[in-house]
């Protein structure tokens, strides 16, 4: 019963067809994937709905969740960036809502899944990429050629911008994924040392007392890395879009 | 193509995911499952379009009207509080302004009256002056003249008691011319 990973398994719920020889299923991922989506929008459609000059709880917490990322968005990219506003804050609620409810028991965590974060990832990677050469054309390949470096080590320095540009999604994904993943392995098995000792009577009862402490601040701290890891995925979204604005710095 | 060949060797995988629900977890590590990796990107795909057109479409315009609309109101608030202040502060500066003026007039008047009651006060007491003046004038001259009357019949006096105490001494009537010349020397020399 105490198998760390059981956690992350996706059960099928119904099978809806397939995909190039993929079979696309409803699983319990997908159901937590849209119970975010319901939960972002009740959030800010609940929030809204009063329209009231002094905020109740839900509005406040709407508003702040917008007035945060704005604020996020607006202080490393600027007025322009706000063009990208709906995709960093759907981003920034769906992986923070995704994290959260991880952390209640029994429940699912979509992004300690390493495709999720991949896609996300990907998504901002592309945004970056394809509205960079939109914007500005060739001197979007600027990025790549710092200014103020010596002519005989701009070769070398061309190829590591590449090759760290390149790598952006694998560390992006990577981060949030690891996070959750390590995370959530670590409080289920300090949570199964509690369940372990326990079973071993009075003795087992007096000494389950340290890992069950352990379980509660990891919990806290869990709390702390899904809001923390949310922010990251966001401003590094903030930081790279920066880059497709203005590839001249 | 190639990708319907991946499928198909992890088939193996695929019938121990499928057996999951029944016999717990069933081997493998499931992030790293690629037999689930179609169908979380299918429905992430759509869960997070969905998302994305729900936030961008309704929720971010609302939310972001409703910041905009209390800053127009505090805005409004603020402005309307700064004009009535400022009509308070000009009802405050004519009140003062003419506050002085009344007070000014005040004082003027108070002047007026005051110089008008002086110069009339003035004169009342100069034609009281120049009356007493008069009268006391008039006094003396009558003091003067009835000193005169007084002084002529104490010379008459003198010389008719001189007269008298030459008589009662020697006997012998004095001449009155004499007696007379004695006393006016007498009160003349006095």
């Amino acid at each position: 019963m105490a198998d760390p990973i059981h956690q992350f398994q996706i059960n099928k719920i119904f099978t809806v067809g397939h995909i190039g020889g993929h079979e696309i299923a409803f699983t319990n991922s997908s159901a937590f994937m849209f119970a975010i989506v319901a939960i972002i929008t009740l959030l800010m459609l609940g929030g809204s709905a009063a329209r009231s000059v002094i905020p109740g709880r839900m509005q406040s917490l709407a508003e702040l969740s917008y007035e945060f990322v704005s604020d996020t968005l607006r202080s490393s990219v600027g007025e322009e960036g706000m063009k990208f506003f709906p995709l960093v804050f759907t981003l920034f609620m769906f992986v923070l809502t995704a994290n959260l409810i991880g952390i209640i028991p029994y429940t699912f965590t979509v992004t300690s899944h390493i495709i999720v974060t991949l896609a996300l990832a990907l998504t901002v990677f592309l945004t970056v990429l394809l509205y960079g050469l939109y914007k500005n054309g060739l001197k979007f390949f600027k990025l790549f050629v710092p200014h103020g470096i010596p002519i005989y080590i701009l070769p070398l320095i061309v190829v590591i911008e590449v090759i760290s540009f390149l790598s952006r999604p694998v560390s992006h994904s990577v981060r949030l994924f690891a996070n959750m993943l390590a995370g959530h392995i670590t409080l289920k098995v300090f949570a199964s040392f509690v369940a372990g000792l326990g079973s071993f009577g009075a003795l087992g009862w007096a000494g389950a007392v340290l890992p069950l402490a352990m379980t509660t601040a990891l919990t806290a701290l869990e709390l702390l890395v899904a809001f923390l890891q949310a922010y990251v995925f966001t401003i590094l979204t903030c930081i790279y879009l920066n880059d497709a604005l203005h590839p001249g710095h | 193509m190639a990708s319907q060949g991946k499928a198909a060797s992890g088939g193996n995988a695929g019938a121990a995911h499928t057996e999951v629900p029944s016999g717990g977890h069933g081997g493998g590590f499931p992030p790293f499952d690629k037999s689930t990796f179609a169908s979380q990107l299918f429905w992430l795909a759509i869960a997070f379009v969905a998302l994305y057109v729900i936030v961008s479409r309704i929720a971010l315009p609302r939310v972001g009207g409703l910041i905009e609309a209390r800053r127009d109101t505090i805005a409004k608030d603020l402005g309307d509080a700064q004009r009535l202040k400022d009509a308070a502060d000009q009802e405050l500066a004519t009140y003062e302004s003419e506050l002085a003026a009344a007070r000014a007039k005040a004082q003027a008047i108070g002047a007026e009256m005051r110089d008008k009651l002086q110069a009339q006060s003035d004169a009342e007491r100069k034609s009281l002056e120049d009356r007493l003046a008069g009268k006391l004038a008039e006094a003396e001259k009558t003091i003067a003249a009835t000193r005169q009357a007084a002084m002529g019949n104490v010379r008459t006096i003198a010389a008719d008691a001189a007269a008298a105490i030459v008589q009662r001494l020697t006997g012998v009537a004095a001449e009155g011319g004499a007696v007379q010349a004695a006393v006016d020397a007498a009160i003349k020399g006095a």
